[in-house]
């Protein structure tokens, strides 16, 4: 059982979330010009990545919120959880405070994480679903 | 359920109403252990699910009608007799007793939608939403930990706050009242299945304690 710190409630058991699949998917932002593979790739592929993954979670019985979350497919560490609409935090190079304990401050440590990786896009998914114009203007607004 | 005969809804409807768990009165009753842990049905209450943003004029508004709004998890604010209870960031649960409905002579739910106007949120009767359970006695938070994995104990839940959670796997909101009594509220479809399963997680209050 996982135990996810909820940005609103803190700590709870991961029987209160539902999964949302990966974070900052952008949607594409000239969609009649997509062919249909290209809609495809960006409605139903998603990324498999093995080590830190960004995704969205909802508290679906506590506070009905959702929030993006850094967790790492092989650990299971948390490694961030910070709001939605927000660039995903760097790669958490074991940071004291990554745990799966960790309280609501975790979502704090996206200030200071952002800037760094906003601009490089290396951090959106690496799937080419919107291609080049959409996939480096990713996280803004379209993370939902 | 108290016997509230007297207040006459309209058309009448009020005297056939029955609570959710209304079917479960003798069982509750025969599987409460008096001293240890008690379980009832509480009365019908008035409920309203209100969506504001707290820090807008709109929120200011509806703070003034109904008594504050919680900023933040686990708080309850409210006046009068009338419980907010904190459900989201923007979500609250306006709890009273049963007279303070519109339809028996109350005012709650017309004084919030008035206090709404024609701002973004809303302001929804959910009186008939969920039913309530009143749990108390020295047993009443083993009898919760049973189901619940939040921690119940007094240092970080403490009277006067509620939080929005699992009982024996199905959502409630679990309110604490006093040292030792706690109110939940199910939805009506739960109730059935909650009251039981309180009931069983109760069962061996009953018996002698083995050392």
């Amino acid at each position: 059982m996982l135990l996810i710190s909820c940005p609103n409630c803190g700590s709870r058991d991961e029987t209160e979330f539902h999964y949302g699949g990966q974070a900052h998917v952008a949607y594409p932002e000239n969609p009649n010009e997509l062919n249909d593979r290209e809609w495809a790739e960006f409605l139903f592929y998603r990324d498999n990545t093995k080590g830190a993954f960004a995704e969205r979670w909802l508290h679906s019985t506590g506070c009905r919120q959702w929030f993006n979350m850094l967790r790492d497919t092989v650990t299971y560490d948390i490694q961030a959880v910070y709001p939605m609409g927000t660039p995903r935090p760097a790669a958490a190079p074991a940071a004291p405070e990554s745990g799966t304990a960790s309280l609501a401050a975790d979502s704090t440590t996206t200030g200071t994480a952002a800037p760094s990786i906003s601009g490089t896009s290396t951090s959106a998914p690496s799937i080419s679903a919107t291609g080049t114009t959409a996939s480096t203007t990713a996280p803004e607004g379209a993370t939902k | 359920m108290a016997n509230t005969a007297e207040l006459n809804g309209v058309n009448g409807l009020r005297d056939i109403r029955r609570s959710p768990a209304s079917h479960l009165a003798a069982a509750l009753e025969a599987g409460s252990v008096q001293g240890t842990v008690v379980l009832n049905e509480g009365p019908f209450q008035t409920m309203a699910g209100v969506r504001v943003d707290p820090r807008s004029e709109e929120g200011g508004r509806i703070a003034a009608a109904a008594g504050g709004l919680p900023a933040r998890c686990g708080e309850v604010t409210g006046k009068d007799g009338v419980s907010v209870l904190w459900l989201g960031p923007s979500e609250f649960l306006v709890v009273a007793p049963e007279q303070a409905h519109d339809s028996l002579g109350g005012n709650l739910i017309g004084s919030l939608t008035e206090a709404l106007g024609d701002a973004p949120g809303q302001v929804v009767d959910l009186s008939a939403n969920r039913t309530t359970f009143e749990l108390s006695g020295p047993r009443a938070r083993a009898v919760l930990e049973k189901g619940c994995s939040l921690d119940l104990h007094p240092r970080s839940f403490t009277p006067g706050t509620a939080l929005n959670t699992e009982v024996g796997n199905i959502p409630v909101v679990l309110q604490k009242t006093g040292e030792e009594s706690f109110r939940l509220f199910p939805r009506a479809s739960f109730a059935d299945f909650l009251g039981r399963w309180l009931l069983d997680a109760m069962r061996e209050y009953a018996s002698p304690e083995v050392p």
